[in-house]
């Protein structure tokens, strides 16, 4: 193993600016795993320390393929993670919407850009990723779809559920897309929890890793999930909105199966409890994303299913 | 006339309205509409005098008015009111979600009416302040795929640049950009630095705004002589300069001013050794027409934008 500052910028005030990168084996480029690139990852940088830790076991007992290098980036940015910002902390802005950056631009176009420029030459990569809608996810690999994403690779992981997203305006600046772009096959790794530690999703999200490693030989003997995973396109997930705005109580977990028409969630009035929205689901299927809002603003996507 | 152009509940007590004023003429109407949008950023404030300078202004003389007049000043009332320049509670920047979705999340609901609402214009106007960290002269952004049908409306509008850019895919999801596909011209104004109101400008944009009304033949009252506006076409015009090395920004050149090459704009400095770290100097002649405001910097942080020229920008009237 070895650890090298990958990108560091100089602060008037604050410590060095340094992003760390943890390299195993040698040769190739065979994957890149990156933990957390917003401040409030913190699932994410636990979950990369757990990799670390345990690739570096894994080195010293000859267990990775000659000939494969691994490189390993807990976090892209401590300095918000250490000011609980999820953002850069003077401009606000998000370094997973700069990519593939840009070494005379802004900051964090600086920033992403020294970050890209370690990352995009090898043939896999896997972000940590969050998402914005908070709440529970069943665990699962996603990939953008490019025109170059090669989905058959993503059930190496061995989670239950592979999807597909279809992509957007504002996905072609993060890493993901570019990586894709740049021909990693990038895939993006959604265990449960942002902002807080869950040590069964650590513990799943790290088995995933090295169950993908061992199937794309770069682990000797490893472990392998047996799982098979289904296949989801995003657009098929069907959505169970809140209508109204309230207090949002919850009777179903995720990875749940939920009949049609069983009752969800109640949406209570804040004032006085009385039930403003009962939110049954529209079809059978299973509970793929529950919000863990308190509160809900109206018309909010409060769960996914899969048909 | 007060409308609502989209209305919903919030989880406690409180309903999150967007509003719009209407005024219409007394006679002679032409049919002819004209918008006023601002506050799509919480955190920009520049379009709060203009809007009501624009009301006062045609109010005052309500005979010379033959078209219809919407002021939308607060696309985001609840990032006004709370100094946040996104959406609050959904850390969303709200011209990233045009032209949003009736079936959609909320935001994205309030999108889609206020895009219904405001499409079919003659003429929308969205006016913007920049940031907290950069102050600009009055200008008007336009993309390049929009350019023929905007630039004859916007060297109406009294502004000192005309600024057409490049297409870039995350700027689909913007009002301006979702109005301009649907056929209604709409231009974008930068003007003035974040939660300042620079009195001056938004007195400079009031005239534009009523002499293109005068243009679009809705308006026949007074209207100020409008100044001929700077047009950077090409990519290579401008000039962006970043910081080299974080410090506290210090200005030496003034906003707006004709710089030679290698000209001073400013000085990083650094307080706590008493030292200049960095001596900010022009690489081209030109217009300083962006400057650094906010001044903690940190190494990439844009000092300044220059609008590459032979001479000084004198505004002919
Ligand atoms: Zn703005």
């Amino acid at each position: 193993m070895t650890k090298e500052i990958l990108y560091k910028i100089d602060s008037l005030y604050r410590d060095q600016f340094r992003v760390t990168g943890y390299t195993f084996g040698e040769g190739e480029k065979a994957l890149c795993v990156v933990g957390s690139i917003r401040g409030n990852e913190i699932q994410q940088i636990y979950t990369c320390a757990h990799l670390i830790r345990t690739l570096k076991k894994l080195e010293e007992e000859g267990k990775i393929v000659p000939g494969k290098q691994i490189l390993v980036i807990p976090s892209c940015n401590p300095y918000s993670m250490n000011i609980e910002k999820r953002f850069w902390p003077t401009d606000n802005t998000d370094i997973n919407r700069m990519f593939p950056g840009y070494d005379m631009g802004e900051t964090t176009q600086r920033i992403a850009a020294g970050i890209f420029d370690r990352v995009k030459d090898y043939a896999n990569g896997i972000q940590l990723a969050s998402f914005y809608m908070p709440g529970e996810f069943m665990p699962h690999v996603r990939m953008m779809q490019t025109g170059f994403e090669n989905i058959e690779l993503a059930k190496e992981f061995g989670l239950p559920y592979v999807v597909r997203r279809h992509t957007r305006p504002y996905d072609t600046t993060t890493l993901n897309y570019n990586w894709q772009i740049w021909e990693t096959n990038a895939f993006s790794l959604y265990t449960t929890g942002t902002d807080h530690i869950d040590r069964e999703g650590a513990q799943l999200g790290l088995e995933a890793i090295l169950s993908f490693m061992t199937r794309r030989g770069m682990l000797k003997d490893g472990f392998v999930n047996r799982l098979e995973s289904q296949v989801v396109e995003d657009v098929d997930l069907v959505t169970a909105r809140a209508g109204k705005a309230g207090i949002f109580e919850r009777y179903v977990r995720t990875g749940q199966t939920v009949q049609k028409g069983q009752l969800l969630a109640c949406i209570l009035s804040p004032y006085d409890g009385e039930a403003l929205e009962e939110i049954m689901a529209p079809v059978k299927g299973t509970v793929f994303f529950a919000s863990d809002q308190p509160l809900t603003y109206s018309s909010t996507a409060v769960f996914k299913l899969i048909p | 006339m007060i409308k609502t152009v989209a209305a919903v509940e919030l989880p406690v007590d409180e309903i999150l309205q967007i509003r719009k004023k209407r005024i219409e003429p007394k006679q002679g109407n032409t049919g002819k509409r004209i918008s006023i949008v601002t506050g799509i950023h919480g955190d920009e404030l520049e379009g709060q005098y203009v809007c009501h300078q624009v009301i006062r202004r045609i109010e005052s003389e309500i005979n010379n008015l033959t078209g219809i007049v919407d002021v939308y000043p607060a696309m985001n009332p609840l990032g006004i009111d709370s100094v946040t320049r996104g959406i609050p509670g959904f850390d969303l920047d709200m011209n990233r979600i045009f032209p949003g979705n009736s079936d959609g999340t909320m935001t994205e609901y309030i999108a889609s009416e206020i895009i219904r609402d405001l499409e079919g214009s003659d003429l929308c106007i969205d006016i913007h302040a920049s940031n907290i960290y950069l102050t600009e002269i009055p200008q008007i952004r336009i993309n390049e795929l929009h350019q023929d049908k905007l630039l004859s409306l916007a060297k109406y509008l009294n502004v000192d640049l005309v600024w057409i850019h490049s297409n870039a895919t995350v700027l689909e999801s913007t009002l301006a950009y979702s109005l301009n596909s649907r056929n209604t011209p709409t231009l974008v104004v930068e003007m003035g630095v974040g939660m300042r109101i620079t009195k001056e400008y938004g007195d400079q944009l009031t005239e534009g705004i009523l002499q293109v009304m005068k243009e679009l033949g809705m308006w026949k009252g007074a209207a100020g002589p409008v100044r001929r506006p700077m047009i950077s076409r090409a990519v290579d015009e401008v000039e962006f300069v970043n910081a080299p090395k974080a410090g506290i920004f210090v200005q030496t050149a003034s906003h707006g001013q004709y710089l030679h090459r290698g000209e001073e704009i400013g000085q990083i400095i650094d307080p706590l050794e008493g030292k200049v770290r960095a001596r900010i100097r022009s690489e081209a002649g030109g217009v300083l027409f962006t400057i650094r405001e906010y001044p903690v910097v940190d190494e990439g942080s844009l000092i300044a934008r220059i609008l590459k020229r032979e001479e000084p920008y004198v505004p002919a009237l």
